[in-house]
């Protein structure tokens, strides 16, 4: 039989180069979009940036910018330690609250589809933008009795006041309280992932566990939880990665203000590195301890 | 499932039997606290907004008032909403919004079905390295290419295609249409994802059986494959739809100042230095206002298909 043209390869060959024309546009759009940039950054991190009428100008200044950033820049370490603080500590309750609130989520109750509906309203709105509208009342001077209602950290800290804590452990409590709104806003996506997860878990299992005994206690942390722990793995990842890259955080703002306030692009761009690698680190951290533990279908 | 384990009326069992129950109780009860306080701090924020912008100044300060103006009078809140549409230009920002988040989630379904097929389907070499290369994308955060993607875009010039200075595409949408063309845009590399997981579950009977009756390749993409990946492809779309909605980062970096969108207008109003902006009380009312003016397409948005938003996942089979 004579055949011609691509239809000489032989039809595993045909297919892979059919899969290539599909996926093309991606590989443009990495090498463009992604490779070019990355690379680019790097070195805008090593020298100094001036864009002119006709293209930019690279000065190559070694380890300048970064020198810049610690030493000279006034904030930036502190906008630094603040956000990872801020962002280690909100992680975790991010992870728990979103685990428990998708349990929650999975029985059946009266009203279930409304809270969901509810518990899904953050990422329409954009986690930042319901933060942002919380953040404003308190800054707009609205943290007084009346407009401030009951959630505002003042009241708490109003109450404790009363009670005569150490101010320390008042304002701890406190801050978290305040932080409240931003970690729940940040739980929906995890939430949505965890409940696909546990949907996913056959009643069987269950049925099969309760016959031989087990309690509902029991049969949460043996089935349950060991069956979501690859859905753990991604809602971390999914978490650290939103949380830091979520722009309503001081770094963020202060590098974005100097790069377009300043217009100093090569420190910007340091500042982001030495950002993103902490946050990097971290992925690498969590990957090596957690894979370990993780239980695979296969 | 034998019941004949819970019959039994023997005084150990009926009190065991009630203990159950009451343990039950307490636990729906907690769960209904917990669920309610849950409900309450995510839509807290956003009803007090929309009450605050239908009072007027004088209430603000009025500690008496909380939640219902002490004069509710219509006039005043059409007022407010006439002022911040005024001062945030809103007819123009709200068509320019609109229109870029179609454009773009409109090319991102296209390109990430696409992609996602070839991903899914396909057996070619690279094509776990191409995976891996997907997640990056989405591992790495956007500030790190903000500002080469401002310049490359500044200077646009394709492999040196296009002259010199290349073209300044910025102000344009075309920087978003190129990058969601590619499957680069924002959060594109989930969206990938989920779409190359969804196709992996579809079976491959359908596939065999379309090739059997004569289907070459891109026909058997889409006659069969495209509409049964209708599901994923509506949830791809409101994502990123949404998304777009509420960018201001890339929008920012992109347009700049030159095209209104909505969140541009909204951060232009409160920095504007318009007597209405100003003046102290008035501030906060113009920005819950304009606030309630941002998000209410998407509110609306999200009535109507709320069902496709809350469901999305289970469908996308993330799991798999």
């Amino acid at each position: 039989m004579k055949t011609r043209g691509l239809f000489r390869l032989g039809l595993e060959r045909r297919r892979a180069f059919t899969g290539y024309i599909y996926v093309f546009p991606f590989i443009v759009g990495f090498a463009l979009f992604f490779v070019r940039p990355f690379v680019q950054s790097v070195i805008f991190s090593l020298s100094e940036l001036r864009v002119t009428q006709t293209g930019y100008v690279l000065k190559f200044v070694g380890l300048n910018n970064y020198h810049y950033a610690l030493r000279v820049d006034p904030s930036f370490v502190r906008a630094f330690t603040e956000t990872m603080v801020q962002t280690l500590t909100a992680i975790p309750a991010v992870l728990v609250l979103s685990f428990f609130a998708a349990t929650l989520l999975n029985q059946e109750f009266r009203g279930r589809t409304l809270a969901r509906v509810i518990f899904f309203l953050p990422v329409i709105l954009g986690a930042g933008v319901l933060v942002r509208m919380g953040q404003q009342q308190l800054m707009l001077g609205e943290g007084t009795a009346a407009g401030s209602g009951i959630l505002s950290g003042q009241s708490v800290r109003f109450l404790f006041a009363r009670l005569r804590l150490p101010v320390g452990f008042i304002q701890y409590i406190t801050d978290a309280v305040d932080r409240i709104p931003g970690i729940v806003n940040a739980s929906a996506i995890p939430i949505l992932i965890f409940l696909a997860g546990l949907q996913s878990i056959p009643g069987s299992l269950y049925e099969a566990a309760e016959i031989e005994g087990a309690t509902s206690w029991e049969s949460f942390w043996k089935i349950t939880f060991p069956l979501l722990s690859p859905l753990f793995m991604v809602n971390i990842v999914f978490v650290i990665v939103d949380s830091f890259a979520a722009g309503n955080n001081p770094v963020v703002q202060h590098i974005e203000g100097i790069a377009w306030g300043r217009g100093i692009y090569g420190v910007s761009v340091a500042m982001t590195w030495m950002y993103f690698s902490a946050v990097g680190l971290l992925l690498l951290i969590v990957f090596g301890l957690l894979s370990r533990r993780v239980f695979y279908h296969e | 499932m034998p019941r004949a384990i819970n019959t039994s009326t023997s005084l150990r069992a009926r009190r065991t039997r009630a203990l159950r129950r009451l343990v039950g109780v307490i636990w729906a009860l907690t769960r209904a606290v917990l669920i309610i306080g849950l409900s309450y701090v995510i839509l807290y924020p956003m009803f007090v907004n929309i009450s605050k912008s239908f009072m007027t100044p004088r209430d603000l300060v009025d500690t008496t008032v909380k939640w219902v103006a002490r004069d509710f009078r219509i006039s005043n809140v059409v007022e407010n909403y006439r002022n911040a549409s005024r001062l945030m230009d809103y007819p123009r920002a709200l068509l320019n919004s609109i229109m870029l988040s179609l454009v773009v989630s409109s090319v991102q379904v296209i390109s990430c079905s696409v992609i996602g097929y070839g991903l899914a389907r396909f057996m070619f070499p690279g094509r776990n390295l191409l995976f891996v290369c997907v997640i990056i994308t989405f591992l790495v955060p956007p500030q790190m290419m903000m500002v080469p993607m401002f310049l490359n875009f500044r200077f646009f010039n394709v492999f040196g295609l296009l002259g010199d200075r290349g073209m300044n595409l910025l102000g344009t949408f075309w920087p978003f249409v190129l990058t969601s063309v590619t499957g680069m845009g924002m959060r594109n590399g989930l969206l990938i994802y989920i779409v190359r997981q969804y196709f992996r579950g579809v079976s491959r009977e359908l596939e065999e059986a379309a090739y059997v009756d004569g289907a070459g390749q891109f026909a058997t993409f889409t006659r069969v494959m495209i509409p049964n990946a209708v599901p994923i492809m509506i949830i791809v779309f409101l994502f990123s739809f949404v998304w777009q909605w509420n960018d201001a980062l890339w929008t920012t970096t992109y347009l700049g100042q030159a095209i209104n969108i909505l969140p541009v207008a909204f951060d232009r109003m409160m920095m504007s230095s318009h007597e209405l902006v100003n003046i102290g009380n008035y501030k906060p009312m113009m920005a819950n206002t304009g606030m309630v003016l941002f998000v209410a397409p998407l509110l609306v948005l999200y009535a109507f298909l709320q069902r496709h938003f809350v469901e999305s996942v289970e469908r996308a089979g993330i799991v798999g």
